[in-house]
Formats: structure tokens, sequence, C-alpha cells
């Protein structure tokens, strides 16, 4: 299987620097698995956190050219690093009278929070890396999932930064 | 402080750059611009052309032949998208040109308004960088950012989007200086690594068999007297890309002429067979290569000196990268050599290469019934023994130029290598005029491509320029024909042309001279008077459609499995 990379782009907030960047994606016929920009610390400045699989060679290329640009300030491979990754969802999920019980187990063990109730729906956040996202949602997926937003993955590297 | 109008300031700050030529067309949203014109035609030129892909390439034959950045100014819409073509063949081949296109007034942006396009979205994959302008008092700080990034680290295209409102808009003119433009993202590295230096000097003396591949950063980066000095100390030969040629002198011994598709038998075989292959300003392109990446010089260990990282370890993994600027990299490597240079068996791996050299020269054998291309070009470089600036176009022609023109110094060559634009030339030669007067500048054509932007013989005429263009007609596409030859059998499909101009008539039309030469014999007189008559001049030469480019590397074949040319042909 092709490496998974997780990459931190700090990016001056201007309009059209997000199709820069993605921009270089496609013109490699590349995906973008998912996607989180927003502002950081510093005004006028915003962080991308950008995930994405394929080849090793093309995408240490595309860092570079993403190092290249002139509204980039900075790059980090966040695969390399020692790091933190989170992702949050929204997910709506079909609550039967007879299912709710178990659903509010399972988000119960996920430390799920409602954040949306109806009489026939629970809407729930829930915030972890991938793989405990993706466990979420397939355990509501047999009660019925309604609706599913995902932030993407934002990453940050541990205060020690020690390598992998 | 007095106010003053964006139009103003644009030409203010074109002035502060030293700008003294654009290249434009007038049109809807950039009209406030030539109507200020008129008070800086003494000290700005402008040079109206007939179509503004020709403007892009005249400023990117501007650019190639003097180093300086090259300025286009058009209008929105159609006259913006007729500038990409130009603008990517810029890019591709590290040209520095700064574009100007008028735009909709800031709040009809996005809304269809008339001869509105999204120029930004449009350019962004090939300028270097592009800015929307939003205010007018930003105006002057984006021109001088564009004209910084565009001439520095890598050089490239770059566009400025004004919307109208900008233009005709007033406030106070602030021009920052060269030492204030400070982009935080942007700093681009000109001096190796010197660990990195260490390694290559050690490569560099371990070394029996090695070769520079020589790429147009050299000349870029005015790298040429360091080039001369590396490889005189240490005796290696010189391959040279086809952007490259120019960037060593072709009549110094150790030039072994361009390497790749067309390259020589000598410089393939050497590449083929060296042991370190010194790359300075060259990028691993297919053509250069011969496209198949796994097997280009097998033997090899690479260095790899580029000023833009992103093109090492692009098409070729190297031993050491070296991110930098050419000509302070060979200065670096040259003051880290040690006084004395052990080169045992240098002498023999020269005289391998020469061996190579006098087995397959590049050659071609003239008959009596039609002119040869390749015997034209040579006739060409007899004549000028040289020394003038030739524009070649995209094609069978382009190779030979590569093949036969000497060229002694840089920026004498000038052709569209990366994109391959055919239209290219003339325009492109037009702008080296104006960038070097003194100098001979030719243009060489083919058909094919010569019809491509024939248009602007109207602006040459009407600018008095003294350029030469050679029309090379065999009737065809004739590298197409070439391919179809060699790879399809012989099926002919859409390369011949059944109706030409006269291209005689056509100069003439247009108020230049036209000649013609169509029997061997008629080829030097031609030729001659041609180059010796003032004002634009084309002559067209007709010539045999069946001649083709030799060596050639197949698409996908390692570098020494050449088809050469037929004993017979010889």
């Amino acid at each position: 299987m092709k490496p998974r990379h997780t990459i931190s782009i700090t990016v001056d907030n201007e309009a059209g620097v997000l199709s820069r960047i993605a921009g270089l994606f496609s013109a490699r016929d590349f995906n973008i698995e998912s996607l989180n920009v927003a502002e950081t610390q510093e005004p006028g400045t915003s962080r991308i956190t950008l995930v994405t699989t394929g080849d090793e060679a093309i995408i240490q290329q595309i860092i570079k050219r993403f190092n290249n640009m002139v509204n980039v300030i900075k790059v980090v491979d966040m695969t390399e690093l020692d790091r933190v990754e989170r992702e949050m969802v929204l997910i709506k999920v079909d609550a039967k009278a007879d299912s709710k019980p178990e659903i509010l187990r399972i988000a119960d063990i996920f430390r799920a929070k409602v954040v949306d109730v109806s009489p026939r729906s629970y809407t729930f956040e829930v915030t972890g890396d991938e793989q405990k996202i993706q466990a979420f949602v397939e355990l509501q997926r047999p009660f019925g999932i309604k609706e599913i937003a995902r932030t993407g993955t934002v990453a940050m590297s541990r205060a020690s930064k020690k390598s992998k | 402080m007095a106010k003053m109008l964006g139009a103003q300031m644009f030409f203010e700050t074109l002035l502060h750059q030293g700008i003294d030529v654009v290249f434009g067309l007038p049109g809807g949203y950039v009209l406030k611009v030539y109507d200020v014109m008129t008070d800086y035609t003494d000290r700005i030129n402008h040079v109206l052309v007939r179509h503004e892909q020709g403007a892009t390439h005249m400023a990117d034959g501007y650019a190639r032949a003097s180093g300086k950045p090259g300025v286009v100014l058009c209008t929105s819409g159609p006259a913006a998208t007729n500038t990409v073509t130009g603008i990517a063949t810029a890019q591709m081949d590290s040209s520095p040109i700064v574009i100007f296109t008028g735009q909709v007034p800031t709040q009809y942006l996005g809304s269809d308004a008339f001869q509105e396009a999204d120029h930004i979205g449009i350019t962004r994959p090939c300028t270097k960088h592009n800015y929307l302008v939003r205010e007018t008092r930003d105006l002057p700080r984006a021109m001088k950012e564009a004209f910084h990034i565009a001439g520095t680290g890598r050089p490239s295209p770059v566009l400025v989007d004004m919307p109208k409102d900008v233009l005709i808009g007033e406030d106070e003119l602030v021009i920052p200086e060269d030492h204030e433009i400070d982009i935080k993202g942007y700093k681009p590295t000109t001096r190796g690594n010197p660990s990195q230096i260490k390694r290559a000097v050690e490569m560099l003396l371990a070394s029996k068999r090695p070769v520079i591949y020589s790429g147009g950063g050299v000349i870029w980066s005015g790298a040429t007297d360091e080039l001369l000095e590396f490889c005189h100390r240490l005796q290696i030969p010189v391959a040279s890309t086809l952007m490259g040629l120019g960037g060593y002198p072709a009549s110094d011994p150790l030039f072994i002429s361009m390497l790749g598709m067309h390259g020589s038998y000598a410089a393939n075989m050497t590449v083929t067979e060296s042991d370190l292959v010194i790359s300075i300003g060259g990028r691993f392109d297919d053509r250069a290569t011969g496209g198949n990446f796994d097997e280009f010089a097998p033997n090899a260990e690479i260095i790899h000196i580029d000023i833009d990282p992103s093109s090492i370890d692009k098409n070729i993994t190297v031993q050491c990268p070296i991110v930098g600027d050419a000509k302070v990299v060979l200065r670096q490597i040259l003051d880290a050599l040690p006084g004395e240079i052990d080169l045992e068996g240098r002498e023999s791996w020269l005289r391998r290469i020469r061996d190579w050299n006098e087995k397959h020269p590049l050659t071609y054998c003239q008959g009596s019934e039609k002119i040869l291309t390749t015997y034209a070009i040579d006739t060409l470089y007899k004549l000028t023994k040289g020394d003038a600036i030739i524009v070649s176009d995209v094609g069978q022609h382009q190779m030979w130029v590569a093949q036969f023109y000497k060229f002694e110094r840089p920026r004498t060559h000038l052709t569209s290598g990366g994109l391959g634009t055919m239209g290219f030339s003339f325009p492109a030669a037009m702008g080296a005029k104006y960038a070097r007067p003194d100098e001979q500048v030719i243009c060489v054509a083919g058909d094919g491509s010569f019809q491509m932007n024939f248009q602007e013989l109207a602006t040459a005429v009407e600018n008095n320029l003294d350029l030469k263009i050679i029309v090379f007609n065999n009737r065809h596409h004739g590298m197409v024909r070439q391919w179809q030859t060699m790879f399809f059998e012989g099926n002919y499909s859409a390369s011949r042309f059944e109706v030409l101009p006269d291209f005689v008539k056509l100069a003439e039309a247009f108020g230049a001279r036209g000649l013609r030469a169509v029997k061997p014999e008629e080829l030097e007189p031609t030729l001659r008077e041609g180059l010796n008559t003032p004002g634009v001049v084309l002559m067209e030469i007709e010539v045999d459609c069946t001649e083709m480019v030799y060596p050639m590397i197949a698409p996908g074949a390692s570098m020494d499995n050449m088809i050469m040319m037929p004993a017979d042909l010889a």
C-alpha cells in the first residue's frame, strides 16, 4: 500500500491560495483525502492540514512545489514526526425507539456528545484520530446514518518533536 | 503629496524598474493606461502588436536575449487568454516576463461582465505567481514584487491583473525600493550547501569518466565563464541540452554538442558510458534524456545543481543535489578544488569521445536537386560566422539549428524548448531585436510554424526593425511527417499543406522584402542578399520534405539506442 501523508502548510490567508495548493494535486492527477483550513494564532496566516496517499517521490515533489509558492510560508510533512492527529465528526443517526439505548451506549463508549436530538434521531459530536472516527461510524451504520460531516484531520507535532 | 491615477502609477513604477519597452495592445479596461501613456512615450517605447500572443513571445524573446524581464500590457478577457500560450512557453523555459492585464472593475468581478475572464485562475498553473490588485495604492508594490519574483530565483512569468477602478482611482504614489521588497514565503536559495559542495568535490576527484550536462540555467545565471574554467581545470567534456546551447562555446574542444532525442552520437554515448554526470541548470527533461529515466546514464552517479529544489529528484534520483545559483555554486566548487588535480585516465576518456565523434559525426549530403535544410543551416552558420542571434521555431529545422549552427555565446540561441510552441520564433526574434539592437537577429522558421504568427510582420515593418526571417518551406509539418515515416508506416495523415501562401508575396504585402531560393545553387546568393538587405527581409527556402533528423532516440528507448542516418544518405 502506498504511504499516507499528513502535510501541514502555513500560508498567507489570501483569496486563491487554496486553489494553488489544490491545483498541484489535480495537475498530477492526485487526490486529496481530507483538507482542513483555518486561521492560526497569527492574523493573516492560515494553516492547511492535508491528507493524501500516493507515490512517495511524487509527494516529495509536490511538497517542494508547495515550498516554491510565494504564498506558502512553511511546509511540514507531519508523517515524519511524532504527532497528535485529531478529527471531529458530526453524525446524525436514525434512532428508532428499540435501538435508542444501544446507540447511546456506543456513543458513551466513544465519549461522543449528543448535540441535537429529535424524536427520530440523535446527532453526535465525536473527536478522535481517524481510526476511532471510522470505528464509531461503522458501529452506528447498522442503525441508519442520515448524515455525516467531518472536519478532516488536523495535526500537530508533539512538543518533544522526536522523529519516529 | 499630490495624488495620481493608478494608470500613471503604472508607468512611474515601470520607469522605476528601468523598463523602457512594453509590448501591448489596447482595449476596454486598460484605456486609461493608454490615455496617460502619451505622456510617457519619450521614455517608454510601446510596441503595438497585432495579437497578444505575439506580445508575449516578444517579451519572452526580449527576456531571453537580454536576461531582463520582458513586459506585456493588454486588456481583459480574450486579450488575456491570448497571452496564455506565451506565458506557458516562458514558464517552461524559465524566462522572466511580467504580464499586465486589464480587468473588469472590482465590484463586477465574477459577474460575467463584458470581456471578463478569470485571469488569475487561468494563469495560476503557468505563472510563478500572480496578483489581483484591489486598491490603487497597492499597484506599485504589486508591480515591484512581480518583477522581483519574475527575475530572481528560477526566472518565470508573473501576471498582474489590474481592475479598471484601480487604474482610474487616485492615491499617493509610493514605490517600494528594491531592498524594501521582502516577501515572507519567497526566499530563493543561491548559495550551495557547503557539505554538498564538499561531497561534489569528492565525487569529481574520484570520477574517471565525467560529463557535464549543461542546461538553460547556465545561461540564466550567467555562469559561462565559471563553467569554462571548471571544465578546463577538470578536463570534463560538455554535452548541452537544447536550452543550454550557447552557454558553453561550441568551438571549445571539450564541447561534444547536444544530447538527447536528436543529440549527437558522441554526446549520448558519453552520457551512457560516464561514471559521473554533473547537471548544471538542467532538469532531465524527457527530450534530453530520451525519456527512459531508468536507463539514463546507468553507470553514473549524478550531481545536480539547480536553483529550483523541485527540479531535483523529479525525473531522476540523484546522489548529490545542490540547490543554488549555477554561477555561485560553480565558484564555490572551483574554490574548493585542490591546486593539483590528478587527471589520470582523462585523456583516454576524451579520446574515446573523439572516436565516437569521428565515427558518427553530425553530417548531411547535399545533392544537386533539392535544398537540404541541414545544408542551408550550415551555410547560414558559415555566412554569419556564428555572429548572430538565431531564433528558431519548433520542429525539424529547430533540431538542425541545434545540431549545425555552432553557438559561441550565451543568449544567441533562442527557442521554445520545453513547451515546443510553434509560432514562437518570429515574435520572439522581434523581442530579441529590441533587447539587442546591435546584433544581427535571424528568425528561422518552418512553413508550418511561420503561419502561426506572421501577422506580426506588420508590427516589424511599422517599427522599421532590421530583422531577417528564413522560412524553410517543405510544404509539410516536417517533424510530424518524420514520425509518420518512422513510426506510422508512412501514413501521412494531415501533415501536408495543399495550399500555402506565396511567402515572397506575403512579405511584400506587409511592405517587407521577399526573396526565394529553390535550387541548391540559389541558396547561398539568396541568403547573402537577404542578410545584407536592411529592414525586414523574408527568405523563403524551398527544401526537401523527405530529409529526416538523425540521430534519433525513439520515444522510451535508452540513450545509446539511436536510430542512425542510413549509410546511403551520409
